[in-house]
């Protein structure tokens, strides 16, 4: 029985199979194929396939703890699969050394969780940190760089400020500056809406949406929230326990009859991801005898 | 029996566990001894982790240092009375601080103060993901944020140890010359007759050294490895000052034994 059986295409064209031809290394900046991972003996990811298409906004979403976020570390480069292949802009990582990882990584971008701003840094050397220490721009066109850059999340005002001084909303609209200093051609998202008001969280969505258009990036967005992600993302995969179990775009989730999908979309309390974690009888736990 | 066993196995698996966080501790200090290029490449990255653990640690290593000073003028001065010996008194100071006092009181407060807060900020950045973000960017967390941090701390320890052996024979100057009457030319003559720039002076800067490099080490290793929770940070700090203080009391004996001449 395939791996992968449980996993429902909604459409077409990202369901084939892994291609390695030139035209389909082109057309997918990210491909992970027949991917197993786990942290010791705790399995995270089952052989898994996915293709991230050049130029699009793609979520992967999910409960917590499915392995969305593994699924970034792996294709930074950070962990290292077991088992199968990641492939970025048609460059294998398990063949890389440092050196390779780090140029690869030049060309990527991550927003994390909260932000993970420097905290003894201001806004600007933060937004400045990765052009100075891997470019030799001259200090004014680092200035400009910087500016057009928080100009771009509307926080041109806040340069001088310390993280400790912004909100959480700001402190993510900077973090999302600074991912994209070098203009990369990868933008990561580890839960961008974690933990904001709805009117940050709508600004966040629109700038990941914008300034990846801008940009021509593509972006892959780990994300639980549903409704905001459907707004701007182009394409869905839903993973649960370490494997895709449906994919598509917003529209066919938004029709799915797919249970699982079904229940993350409507925020269902009890479904195929059951409420009551795996115990034993109720009555039982009560020493209560059952006719 | 099982529960003897058990207990053995504990002890094993502890005894393992030492060794193998000393392999670890090994690796990462040769981590960064490979990485130190930008930490001198790019000087100021250094110079200011020379002010933050120097500079900022000079108050309670001066205030330190002048007391025990003093208080060695006192214990000494009444022990010497009792030989008809006091005026060597600034030589019994002198030699106290510049060969032993002085590189480890400062080693054990440089432990506490610099050491310590070395942890905590590693550990934070480790906790909330600013190692991870400046790795993601292609930027060597090692090269970048433990070097400097290392070398400030090797570079500004001997110069603390220095500063304490400075600030403790002007205290005894003040206990023994100012406070009791002890003549002032003896006081200093006699410390200019016994105190050996090679044997005691540079003994004592070689102990501060080797500490620098112990302490440092040690307390950019626990940051680096620390629990990325609060209460990992918690605990990594208060194992950076419990290790560093044993270190350089052993490393203490071992260099004293080294360095001392041929008693028989």
């Amino acid at each position: 029985m395939p791996a992968q059986s449980g996993r429902e295409s909604l459409c077409c064209y990202h369901s084939h199979p892994p291609v390695k031809s030139s035209i389909a290394l082109n057309s997918h900046l990210v491909e992970i194929d027949a991917v197993d991972f786990a942290y010791g003996k705790r399995p995270i990811l089952a052989n898994i396939n996915l293709r991230i298409p050049r130029g699009k906004v793609v979520a992967i979403m999910g409960g917590s703890g499915c392995g969305k976020t593994t699924l970034l570390r792996l294709i930074c480069g950070q962990i290292r699969p077991s088992r199968g292949e990641v492939r970025v802009d048609g460059i294998s990582l398990s063949g890389l050394d440092t050196e390779g990882l780090y140029a690869l990584r030049r060309r990527m971008g991550m927003l994390f969780q909260f932000g993970a701003l420097f905290t003894d840094m201001s806004v600007y050397d933060n937004v400045a940190f990765q052009l100075r220490e891997n470019t030799d721009l001259p200090d004014d066109v680092i200035h400009d760089l910087v500016m057009l850059k928080l100009n771009a999340v509307g926080l041109r005002g806040v340069a001088n400020l310390m993280p400790s001084e912004l909100s959480g909303g700001m402190a993510r609209r900077v973090a999302l500056a600074r991912a994209v200093a070098l203009d990369p051609m990868l933008v990561m998202y580890d839960e961008p809406f974690a933990g904001l008001d709805p009117m940050a969280l709508g600004v966040i969505g629109q700038l990941i949406r914008k300034l990846n258009d801008a940009l021509g990036a593509t972006s892959i967005v780990v994300t639980h929230d549903v409704q905001e992600s459907l707004q701007i993302v182009d394409y869905v995969y839903f993973v649960s326990e370490g494997r895709v179990v449906s994919e598509g775009t917003p529209d066919e989730i938004r029709r799915s009859d797919v249970p699982f999908v079904r229940q993350f979309v409507l925020g269902e309390a009890d479904g195929p991801v059951p409420f009551h974690y795996p115990a034993k009888s109720y009555a039982a736990e009560l020493g209560l005898t059952v006719p | 029996m099982n529960g003897f066993l058990d207990m053995l196995a504990r002890l094993g698996a502890r005894a393992t566990n030492m060794v193998w966080r000393g392999g670890v501790m090994a690796r990462f200090f040769f981590l960064v001894l490979v990485n130190s290029g930008p930490a001198f490449r790019r000087l100021p990255l250094t110079v200011r982790e020379v002010y933050f653990s120097g500079v900022q640690s000079l108050v309670i290593i001066m205030v330190s240092g002048l007391f025990v000073g003093m208080v060695l003028g006192l214990q000494g001065f009444q022990t010497l009375q009792n030989y008809g010996a006091e005026e060597t008194l600034g030589v019994l100071v002198a030699l106290s601080l510049v060969r032993e006092l002085g590189p480890v009181v400062t080693g054990l407060l440089f432990a506490s103060r610099a050491g310590s807060a070395m942890t905590a900020e590693i550990g934070l950045m480790k906790a909330t993901e600013q190692l991870k973000a400046m790795d993601i960017m292609a930027v060597n967390p090692i090269a970048r944020v433990v070097a400097p941090r290392f070398w400030g701390g090797v570079v500004s320890m001997p110069l603390l140890a220095a500063l304490f052996s400075a600030m403790g024979i002007f205290g005894g100057y003040l206990v023994g010359v100012v406070l009791i009457g002890v003549d002032s030319g003896v006081f200093w003559s006699q410390m200019q007759s016994k105190v050996d720039w090679y044997y005691d002076v540079m003994n004592g800067v070689i102990k501060s050294v080797v500490f620098g490099f112990a302490v440092s080490c040690i307390s950019t290793f626990e940051g680096f490895d620390a629990a990325p929770t609060a209460e990992g940070v918690s605990r990594a700090t208060t194992r950076t000052v419990v290790t560093s203080a044993l270190t350089i009391l052993a490393l203490d004996l071992v260099l004293t034994a080294f360095m001392l001449k041929p008693m028989l």
